[in-house]
């Protein structure tokens, strides 16, 4: 368990990541890094699958269900489309 | 703690380092293709690893379920990630981007419903809560962009007081979540009622949102999710989530702002001011007319062009034409040795970096693809210009007429090209119902009709010179 300020702290330095990342990226690479990314944010599906194990009652399942099933959807879908958008670009010496 | 604490923390620990090293990678065309595949192996690694955490205490049924969930939303994602359109990715980002949202906001609703994360204290209630605000927003927000994108909400459309049902919403939604942050206990009812008002928040501040300000408002739910996905993680005690969602949701929000700077405009204005649907001054009155031309005849000026620069625009993506136009640009520079060049817009179309993924998907070398401030320089050497679909981002009123609605926005400088060319469906406005001044110059031609047929016209042209 994460606690108080070392949370705090994790939450600036992946700040920072997130921004030393963007920044300098040319503007051919945005759908492709913004497709990366929401791929990357598809990592609630961990999250989804603990909800769902410790779900307990009719309702709790369910949601913890669709949750599961939007999360992986939001995995498989941002990997499949941006590993098709990075494979097409080619430069003229290739 | 058992060796399976230790192990399922340690695959979140790779997972995590090979997200940032795989976005890292992507920040370059030669080793992005690598750098997805990085990221995808951290995913893979942590998802496996999760069927193994001591932290969930539920049945085999919950497993069971957790399977058949993966299979249904994995195989659909799988599916139509596969067939769908490159001119339709930006409802399809947009799509993925709301189910991570929706799933972040589960999460929250789980543990809301279930006293969890009313027993683990304040900081944790308080993250789960503002957690699932972002992420329902998030889930909706995005529903109704990929609605739009797809054409099935066809017109931003505002009801009256619009501004009041926002305000009214925030206000509903900050009193119920102080009122759950208040309880002791799980009320489930203020839970759900917390959770349908921010769904719908997300719906109103997203319906009254124009087609081409979707480049901000698909990177912004991009931000949202991951924000959601971060305080999540901190909720369920996962330092993967808080990572890979922080990164995303700074990343995503630095590219927000950048996409809302290249159209001089604030992050808030595009979300609240609305956009050529406001009556009263549209820029000052023209005098002229357009001159229009024969593709055969511009086919000829090309010809004998030594260089040319072409500027894509959203109506190359509606008409399918990359393809054709590559094609009418590799006979340019194969059989007539014209020097062809791209220039992009950053906002140009309807998610940033749109139009250099139609290049690309044609066949177009990066190398060739130039952005708003290299090619700028440049024009006032080149033979001619060749616009294709593209009207506010080269519209000269930008950047002389203060009356106009787009004044100040960077444009890409068309108009001093030698000669311009611009193929458009018609004679209407575009998108913000601002006449363009650039199409009544005196060195522009306009080349009327279907973008793909009007490039398949110009091949044509050049093969009988």
């Amino acid at each position: 368990m994460i606690t108080g300020f070392v949370a705090l702290y994790i939450f600036m330095l992946a700040a920072f990541t997130g921004y030393e990342i963007i920044g300098r990226v040319p503007t051919i690479l945005h759908t492709p890094l913004m497709s990366g990314s929401n791929f990357v944010h598809g990592i609630v599906l961990v999250g989804s699958m603990v909800a769902l194990g410790n779900a307990n009652g009719f309702w709790q399942i369910l949601i913890g269900f669709v949750g599961v099933l939007l999360a992986a959807g939001n995995v498989t879908g941002g990997f499949v489309v941006t590993d098709r958008m990075l494979g097409m670009f080619k430069s003229s010496e290739d | 703690m058992g060796a399976w604490y230790y192990i399922v923390n340690i695959s979140y620990f790779f997972a995590a380092v090979l997200f940032i090293y795989g976005l890292k990678q992507m920040g370059s065309p030669r080793t992005a293709p690598r750098g997805i595949k990085w990221a995808g192996g951290g995913m893979a690694v942590a998802v496996f690893f999760t069927f193994f955490q001591p932290a969930i205490h539920g049945a085999w049924l919950n497993y069971l379920l957790m399977v058949i969930a993966m299979a249904i939303g994995g195989g659909g994602a799988w599916i139509t990630g596969k067939r769908v359109q490159m001119t339709a990715m930006p409802q399809m980002v947009a799509l993925y981007n709301g189910m991570g949202g929706g799933a972040a906001a589960a999460i929250a609703l789980v543990e809301l419903y279930s006293h969890e994360a009313f027993i683990k204290g304040e900081a944790v209630l308080f993250m789960a809560v503002i957690g699932a605000l972002i992420g329902a927003v998030s889930f909706s927000g995005s529903l109704i962009a990929w609605a739009k994108l797809e054409g099935k909400l066809d017109k931003p459309f505002r009801v009256p007081f619009q501004q009041l049902i926002n305000i009214g919403l925030v206000a509903i939604i900050v009193a119920l979540g102080i009122w759950i942050l208040m309880s002791s206990l799980s009320a489930p009812i203020l839970v759900t009622l917390f959770f349908v008002v921010a769904f719908a928040f997300g719906i109103v501040l997203t319906t009254p949102i124009g087609g081409a300000d979707m480049p901000v408002v698909i990177s912004m739910y991009n931000a949202f999710t991951g924000l959601a996905v971060a305080f999540e993680g901190y909720a369920i005690g996962n330092p993967a989530m808080i990572i890979a969602g922080m990164v995303v949701g700074a990343a995503g929000s630095l590219l927000t702002w950048l996409m809302a700077k290249a159209m001089n405009r604030s992050v808030s204005n595009v979300l609240f001011a609305g956009f050529g649907t406001d009556d009263g001054s549209q820029g000052e009155a023209i005098e002229g007319e357009m001159k229009s031309v024969e593709p055969f005849d511009a086919a000829a000026s090309f010809a004998f062009a030594d260089s040319i620069i072409i500027v894509p625009g959203y109506g190359m993506a509606v008409a399918q034409a990359q393809h054709k136009l590559w094609e009418f640009c590799q006979i340019l520079k194969n059989e007539h040795h014209v020097d062809v060049k791209f220039a992009i817009h950053p906002v140009a179309g309807r998610m940033p970096g749109h139009m250099n993924v139609l290049l690309a998907e044609a066949g177009v070398p990066y190398d060739m693809i130039y952005d708003l401030e290299e090619i700028n320089p440049e024009f006032p050497s080149a033979d001619a210009a060749l616009v294709i679909g593209a009207n506010d981002v080269v519209n000269p009123a930008a950047n002389t007429d203060e009356s106009s609605p787009i004044y100040g926005m960077p444009i890409l400088d068309v108009a001093s090209a030698q000669e311009v060319y611009v193929i458009k469906r018609g004679r209407g406005t575009g998108f913000s119902g601002v006449v363009n001044h650039l199409f009544f110059g005196d060195n522009t031609r306009m080349i009327f009709g279907d973008a793909k047929q009007v490039c398949s016209d110009l091949s044509a042209g050049l093969n009988e010179i």
